[in-house]
C-alpha cells in the first residue's frame, strides 16, 4: 500500500505458522507498523491478499473489531486499555455478559474475569482498576483479553520496551505457553537478544520491502544485522575517513555513569576537542537516549558530567546551551521545527534563547544570519519569511541544522542529521562535520548508515539493547562495526 | 492558490472582514433611515467640548474589552488555554482600589483616605497577584487553564464583595473619575487603551517576547530543546494578563466612580476570549497577531452598539454573539478543514483530468 | 507482584463525605439554639438545590468524558422563562409545556453534542456559545420577570408537600403545634434523577463508554468504541437532565427572569470537582457530586443561620475548597504519572 508519495509496503509476503513465535524486525520506516495495521484493519491496502487458516477466500478487515472476530488481536506498547476501568471491565469491553434487563451482568463478568486470570496464573484482583497494576501486568492482562477472544494470531508490538528483565522473562513464559497451545505470535521488537531468546523465525523488512524470512537456528547474529542494514555481509569494502582528523588535548565532555532508567543504562563517554565520535547500533539500542542524557533533554538520573574539566549539573537544555552544547534531535517534527514560524525565525531560535528575552537580535542581523545559512546549506525556500511547515522534509532538516550552527557551539550533537536529505547535501553535511572538528569543536554523530560514520568519525561507540557495549577506534571497517553490534 | 484564497488566509482577514461587515450594516441602516451614509463615521465636538459620535462611542465603551484582549491573547497563545477569571479580577481590583481610597468601612466619601496613586497601584498589583496565582497553577502544577482560572472566577468577585462589606463603595472625588472621564477632548479610557496597546506593541517589537511566547505555544518540545523554559514564559503571560485585568478594572470603576462589585466586568471574559478568536488567533495556541485581537474587541463592541441601535436590547445581544462564535470555530475546526481539503483536492483532481483530456 | 496502590479516587470521595459530615456536625453544635439540628434544615438544603442536583448528574457524565458544559444555567433560565411566558401570555396548559421543556433540552443537547462530538470543537467554546444563545433567547422571550400564576397544576405541584413517614424528626414549635418535616415534589424528582443516573453509570454499557473515552480516547477508539457518539450522547444526557432541573427550578421559584440560575454552571462544576470528578476526565461519580452539592448547600445554610456574615462568604469558601481539591487532584495525577 502507498502513503502519499511513499510506498510504505511493496509486495511484502508474510507467513505465520500455527504455534510459532515469529519476530518482525526492521529499521525505522521499514514498514513493520504498516504491515500490522494492514493485517488488523487499521489501514486499507491496495493490492495483495490475506489468507487465514489456509482458507481459499482472501480476507479484508475493515476495522479492528472485524480483525478481532477473525482471530487477529494486537497488544500495543502503550497497552491500549482503559486505566480508569476495572480489570474485569477491560477484559470484557465490547462483549460484556448482559442480563435480561439489558444491563451489564457485573457478577458474571467478575466471575469469568477472575477465572481467566487464574487460568493464566496472573495474581490479579479483577475488581481493582487497571492502573493499580504495573505496566508489565497490564500487558499480560491485555494478552489475556486477546486469548479469551479466541485469537489465533497474537501481534505483540514492542511489548518489552518498558519492562525489566524479570518481567520480560514472565512475558516470554506466557508467550511460550500460548505458542504451545497453537497460537501464532508475531513479535515486533528491536531487541536482538530477546529475539534469539524466544523466537522461532524472523522476517526482516527494509524500506517497505521484504528482505527475507529465516529460521532462527540458521541465522547468526551478524547476518541478521547485515540483513537489517541492507548490507550483503560478504560484500563490504573498508572506507577510510576522508581528510585527517587531529584530536586536540582538551577534554570537552567527560561523562561517567550517566543513565536514565528505562532508556539508557549507565555509560561512560569522553570526547575531546577536534574529535568526532559516532554512536552506532540498531534502532532502539539507546543512541538517541545517550545523547539526550548528556544534553539534558532527558535529565540523567545518575552519574557525573564534566564539561571542560568542570563538573556541571544540567537541569534544562538552556544550561547545556550556555555551556556551549547544541543538539539536533532525531524527530524533527516533534522536537525540531516550529512549523508556523518562518525560516528566519526558526534559524535564529536557539541563538535568541541564549541571548535572553530582553536582548532581541536586531532584524538586520537576523536576516543576514538567515541568508548566510540558506546559502551555505542550499535551503530551498521561497523566501526567508516562508513558514517552515511549507518546506520539504529535507529542507526543514537543513533549517534545524542551521539553527544550531548559528549558536556556534563547542560541542554539537547531531542525531540522524542526514535522514531524508538528498545525496548531494548528505555529502555537504559530512564535510561540514569534519570542518567543525577541524575548527576545534567536538561532534557527537548518530546515524543509521555506517559508511557515513566511518567517513567522518575518529571513534565509534557501539550500543545494543539500551546499553553501551563497546568502543572502536583506529582502523574500522563495516564488518568490524557490525560484529561489535552483534556480539559486543 | 487563487487570489481569493490567498486573501482569506492572511491572519488579519477575519477581524477586518468582520469590522467591515459591521460598518456596512451600519451604513445600510443609516441610509434606510434617511441619515447620510457616513453617519456612522461622523465625529464632532459637542457642547461640552468633547468628541462625540457613534465611532467614538464604540472606541470608548470597548476599552475594557480591548485591554483584556491584550493579556488574553498572550495567555491563549502560550498555553492554548483561556483565563476566565479576568472579569472577576477586574471587579476585585476595582474593589481594592475603592476600599483603600475611601478608607476601610466607608461607603461614600468625598476625599481620599490614601493618595490616589496608592489606591490605583494597589488595585493593579492585587490583579497581578491573581495573575501570578493562575500562572502558578497552570505553568508549574500543570493544571488545565480553564480549571485553574475557575477558582478566581468564583472567588474574585466574592472577595471584592467582602472587602466592600457587600455595599457599593462610592469615591466621589473628581480626580478619581478621571480614568473613566475625559482628558481634553478624548474619552480617557480610549487613551489608556492606546497606551496599553502601544506599550505592549513596543515590548513585542523590541524584545524577543513574541518569539518566546509563540515558540512555546506552537511546539513546546521543540522550544524546550532550543533552550526555552516554557513554565516561566507561561507564568509570565498569566501575570501580564492579570495586570491588564487590573488596569481594565480601574477604568471600569472610575467610570461610575464606585466599586459595583457585582456588575463590573460581568461576562467580559467571554468578550475577551471572543475578541481573540475573532482576531484570527487560534484558540489552540501558537502564532498570534495582537492587532487582530484589538480589532476583534472593537468589532464586538461595534456589534453590540449596532444591535442596540437596531432595537435589540443588551440582554438579547448574546444570541448574535453565540452565532458568531460558532461560525468562527466551526470554520477553524479540524474536521471541517479536512473536509474542505478533501473537496479541494477532489476538485483539483477533476480539473487536472480535464486539462489532460483536452 | 501486584502493586497495590491506594486508590486515590476513593480517598477523594472519603474526603468529600467526611468534609460534609464535619461541616454539618459543627453547624449543629454551633447553631443548635437556632434550630440547625432540625431535620427540616437538611431537607431545605435539598429543596433549594433540587435543580442543581439534576444538573450536577448531567455535568458529572459530561466531565467523565473529559468535556464540560457551561450552558446549563442559561438553559435553565431559558426554559423557566419559556414555561412562565407559556402559561401567562400564551395561555398554554402546563401539561403541554412540561414535556416541551424536556424536548427543548433534548434538542439543545443534540446541537451541542453534534458540534462537540462530530465536529470536534472544544466543549468550552461550544457550550459558551450555547450559554450566550440561551441567555439571549431568555431575554428575547421576555425581558421582564414573569410569575407563574395562571396554572392550577403548577401551583398545586409547587406547594405539594410530602410529610416524612412515621413523623421522623417532628417537633413541637413554640405555639405547641406539631411540625412535621416535609419535602416538596421536586426534591423527590431530584432524588429519582440521582438514583437513575447512579444506576446508569454503573450498570450499562454507556457507563463504560463514558469512562473509556474520558480515560484514554485512543484506547477507546482502538477497542472499537464510538468516541464521537459517546460524546454526543453525554451532552444530550446533560442537557436533558438540565431540563428536568429546570422543571424543579420553576416549581421552586414559580417565575422566569433573565437573571435566573446565574452562575449555576460554576456551582455544578465546583460540586462535581469537590465530589472527586476529575476535570481531565475518566474519573467521577454522582455520589461524590451529590455530596459536593450538599457541602455547597451546607455552607450557604450555615451563613444564613449565622445571619451576620456577608452572603459573599459561601462563594469564597467554595472557591477555597475548589482550589484545595484541584491542587490535590493535580498532585495525585503527578504522583501517579511518576510511577
Amino acid at each position: 500500500m502507498t502513503f502519499p508519495g511513499v510506498k510504505a509496503l511493496d509486495h511484502v509476503d508474510f507467513t505465520l505458522r500455527r504455534g510459532e513465535i515469529h519476530a518482525l524486525m526492521g529499521e525505522n520506516g521499514a514498514g513493520k507498523s504498516t504491515l500490522i495495521k494492514c493485517l488488523t484493519g487499521v489501514n486499507n491496502f491496495e493490492s495483495g491478499e490475506i489468507h487465514i487458516d489456509g482458507i481459499g477466500e482472501a480476507v479484508k478487515n475493515r476495522n479492528t473489531l472485524e480483525a478481532q472476530k477473525r482471530g487477529i488481536s494486537t497488544v500495543y506498547q502503550e497497552v491500549n486499555l482503559c486505566p480508569n476501568l476495572s480489570v474485569a471491565e477491560n477484559l470484557f469491553i465490547g462483549r460484556e455478559p448482559m442480563t435480561r434487563l439489558h444491563t451489564v451482568n457485573r457478577k458474571e463478568m467478575v466471575k469469568r474475569a477472575q477465572k481467566l486470570m487464574n487460568e493464566m496464573n496472573l495474581p490479579v484482583d479483577v475488581t481493582r482498576n487497571l492502573d493499580e497494576y504495573s505496566l508489565a501486568l497490564q500487558q499480560m492482562i491485555a494478552i489475556a483479553r486477546a486469548v479469551d477472544m479466541d485469537c489465533k494470531v497474537l501481534i505483540l508490538d514492542e511489548p518489552t520496551s518498558s519492562l525489566d528483565d524479570t518481567e520480560v522473562e514472565k512475558l516470554f513464559n506466557l508467550m511460550r505457553q500460548l505458542r504451545d497451545r497453537g497460537v501464532g505470535i508475531i513479535f515486533v521488537t528491536h531487541f536482538l537478544e530477546q529475539v534469539y531468546a524466544v523466537c522461532d523465525r524472523i522476517t526482516v523488512l527494509r524500506n517497505g520491502q521484504l528482505v527475507g524470512e529465516y529460521p532462527i537456528a540458521e541465522l547468526p547474529r551478524v547476518k541478521l544485522i547485515a540483513a537489517m542494514m541492507g548490507k550483503d555481509f560478504d560484500d563490504l569494502a573498508s572506507i577510510k575517513p576522508e581528510g585527517g582528523l587531529h584530536v586536540g588535548s582538551e577534554c570537552l565532555i567527560d561523562a561517567q555513569g550517566l543513565s536514565h532508567a528505562g532508556k539508557i543504562k549507565p555509560f561512560d563517554l569522553k570526547l575531546s576537542r577536534g574529535e568526532v565520535i559516532g554512536l552506532t547500533g540498531l534502532l532502539g539500542s539507546g543512541r538517541s537516549e545517550l545523547a539526550r542524557a548528556i544534553y539534558g533533554a532527558d535529565r540523567a538520573q545518575t552519574g557525573t558530567l564534566r564539561i571542560k574539566g568542570q563538573q556541571v549539573h544540567i537541569k534544562h537544555p538552556i544550561d547545556a546551551m550556555n555551556l556551549g552544547m547544541g543538539m539536533l534531535p532525531d524527530d524533527r517534527k516533534a522536537e525540531g521545527i516550529i512549523g508556523d514560524l518562518s525560516v528566519r525565525e526558526n534559524i535564529i531560535l536557539a541563538m535568541q534563547a541564549r541571548r535572553g528575552m530582553t536582548k532581541l537580535i536586531p532584524m538586520k542581523e537576523q536576516e543576514e544570519i538567515a541568508d548566510h545559512f540558506i546559502e551555505l546549506l542550499q535551503i530551498k525556500t521561497a523566501s526567508r519569511e516562508t513558514p517552515v511547515k511549507q518546506l520539504s522534509g529535507g529542507n526543514q532538516q537543513k533549517v534545524i541544522i542551521a539553527r544550531w550552527l548559528a549558536t556556534d557551539p563547542d560541542f554539537l550533537i547531531l542525531d540522524e542529521p542526514t535522514r531524508g536529505i538528498d545525496v548531494g547535501t548528505k555529502t555537504e553535511i559530512q564535510k561540514l562535520v569534519i570542518k567543525l572538528a577541524q575548527e576545534g569543536k567536538g561532534v557527537l554523530f548518530i546515524s543509521s548508515e555506517i559508511e557515513e560514520m566511518l567517513r567522518t568519525c575518529n571513534r565509534l561507540a557501539v550500543l545494543r539493547d539500551g546499553a553501551k557495549v563497546g568502543e572502536l577506534s583506529g582502523e574500522m571497517t563495516q564488518e568490524l562495526v557490525m560484529k561489535t553490534i552483534a556480539e559486543g | 492558490m487563487t487570489k481569493l484564497k490567498k486573501l482569506t488566509q492572511k491572519q488579519l482577514f477575519l477581524p477586518l472582514f468582520s469590522m467591515v461587515l459591521v460598518m456596512l450594516i451600519n451604513i445600510v441602516y443609516d441610509v434606510a433611515h434617511g441619515n447620510p451614509f457616513y453617519n456612522f463615521f461622523t465625529v464632532s465636538i459637542n457642547s461640552q467640548g468633547i468628541l462625540y459620535g457613534r465611532l467614538i462611542d464604540i472606541l470608548n465603551r470597548g476599552s475594557e474589552a480591548a485591554i483584556l484582549a491584550i493579556g488574553m491573547t498572550l495567555v491563549v497563545s502560550a498555553s492554548a488555554g483561556t483565563d476566565i477569571s479576568v472579569g472577576s479580577v477586574m471587579s476585585l481590583a476595582g474593589g481594592v482600589c475603592c476600599v483603600l481610597l475611601a478608607g476601610f468601612g466607608n461607603v461614600n466619601v468625598n476625599s481620599y483616605a490614601v493618595p490616589l496613586w496608592v489606591g490605583v497601584l494597589a488595585g493593579i498589583l492585587v490583579a497581578g497577584l491573581c495573575g501570578a496565582f493562575n500562572g502558578m497553577l497552570v505553568a508549574f502544577l500543570k493544571i488545565q487553564p480553564m480549571v485553574a482560572t475557575l477558582i478566581l472566577f468564583s472567588a474574585g468577585r466574592a472577595i471584592g464583595l467582602l472587602l466592600c462589606n457587600s455595599a457599593i463603595v462610592y469615591v466621589n472625588v473628581e480626580s478619581f473619575k478621571m480614568f473613566g472621564g475625559y482628558t481634553w477632548i478624548f474619552p480617557t479610557p480610549m487613551l489608556i487603551t492606546a497606551c496599553c496597546v502601544l506599550v505592549t506593541a513596543l515590548v513585542l517589537k523590541y524584545t524577543a517576547m513574541g518569539t518566546y511566547v509563540q515558540a512555546v505555544g506552537i511546539n513546546k518540545d521543540a522550544a524546550r530543546i532550543s533552550g526555552y523554559k516554557s513554565a516561566a514564559i507561561i507564568f509570565l503571560c498569566y501575570v501580564v494578563c492579570g495586570l491588564f485585568a487590573g488596569i481594565a478594572g480601574i477604568v471600569a470603576t472610575s467610570r461610575i466612580y464606585s466599586a459595583d462589585t457585582n456588575n463590573i466586568g460581568l461576562n467580559l471574559e467571554m468578550d475577551a476570549i471572543l475578541a481573540v478568536a475573532l482576531g484570527g488567533n487560534s484558540l489552540g495556541g501558537g502564532k498570534f497577531r495582537l492587532s487582530g485581537s484589538i480589532i476583534g474587541a472593537y468589532t464586538i463592541q461595534a456589534i453590540t452598539t449596532t444591535l442596540y441601535a437596531l432595537g435589540v436590547s443588551s440582554a438579547q445581544a448574546p444570541v448574535f454573539k453565540a452565532i458568531i462564535v460558532i461560525a468562527i470555530v466551526t470554520i477553524q475546526s479540524p474536521v471541517v478543514k479536512a473536509y474542505m481539503k478533501k473537496r479541494g483536492a477532489a476538485k483539483q483532481l477533476e480539473s487536472g483530468k480535464e486539462v489532460h483530456a483536452s | 507482584m501486584t502493586k497495590k496502590k491506594m486508590n486515590s479516587n476513593s480517598i477523594l470521595l472519603m474526603l468529600t463525605i467526611g468534609l460534609f459530615v464535619v461541616m454539618y456536625a459543627s453547624g449543629c453544635i454551633a447553631y443548635a439554639d437556632k434550630g440547625f439540628t432540625k431535620l427540616q434544615v437538611f431537607l431545605d438544603i435539598l429543596k433549594n438545590n433540587a435543580g442543581l442536583i439534576c444538573v450536577v448528574c448531567g455535568m458529572t457524565a459530561v466531565m467523565i468524558t473529559g468535556g464540560i458544559d457551561i450552558s446549563v444555567g442559561a438553559l435553565i433560565a431559558m426554559e423557566c422563562m419559556f414555561m412562565a411566558v407559556g402559561v401567562e401570555k400564551w395561555g398554554l396548559p402546563a401539561l403541554v409545556l412540561l414535556p416541551l421543556m424536556l424536548l427543548i433540552g433534548l434538542v439543545f443537547g443534540m446541537v451541542q453534542g453534534y458540534f462537540i462530538g462530530y465536529l470536534e470543537i472544544q466543549p468550552f467554546i461550544v457550550t459558551m456559545a450555547g450559554m450566550f444563545f440561551a441567555r439571549g433567547m431568555t431575554a428575547v422571550i421576555s425581558t421582564q420577570q414573569v410569575s407563574v400564576t395562571k396554572s392550577a397544576l403548577m401551583t398545586k405541584l409547587s406547594t405539594m408537600k410530602f410529610n416524612m413517614p412515621f413523623q421522623i424528626g417532628a417537633y413541637l414549635n413554640k405555639k405547641g403545634k406539631l411540625m412535621v418535616p416535609n419535602v416538596s415534589i421536586y426534591v423527590i424528582i431530584a432524588i429519582v434523577v440521582l438514583i437513575a443516573t447512579f444506576l446508569i453509570l454503573r450498570y450499562t454499557r454507556f457507563r463504560r463508554s463514558l469512562y473509556a473515552v474520558g480515560g484514554n480516547q485512543q484506547s477507546a477508539a482502538l477497542m472499537g468504541l464510538d468516541v464521537k457518539k459517546t460524546r454526543f450522547k453525554a451532552h444530550v444526557m446533560c442537557s436533558l437532565l438540565t431540563s428536568i432541573g429546570a422543571i424543579c427550578y420553576v416549581l421552586n421559584t414559580m417565575c422566569g427572569t433573565t437573571r435566573q440560575a446565574l452562575g449555576l454552571e460554576m456551582d455544578a462544576i465546583s460540586s462535581a470537582v469537590i465530589g472527586g470528578t476529575l476535570l481531565t476526565g475518566g474519573v467521577g461519580n454522582v455520589i461524590g457530586s451529590f455530596f459536593g452539592v450538599l457541602i455547597n448547600g451546607t455552607i450557604s445554610s450555615l451563613v444564613k443561620t449565622n445571619g451576620k456574615l456577608s452572603s459573599a462568604w459561601p462563594n469564597v469558601v467554595t472557591a477555597i475548597l475548589l482550589c484545595f481539591f484541584i491542587v490535590l487532584q493535580a498532585i495525585f495525577a503527578r504522583f501517579r504519572k511518576k510511577d
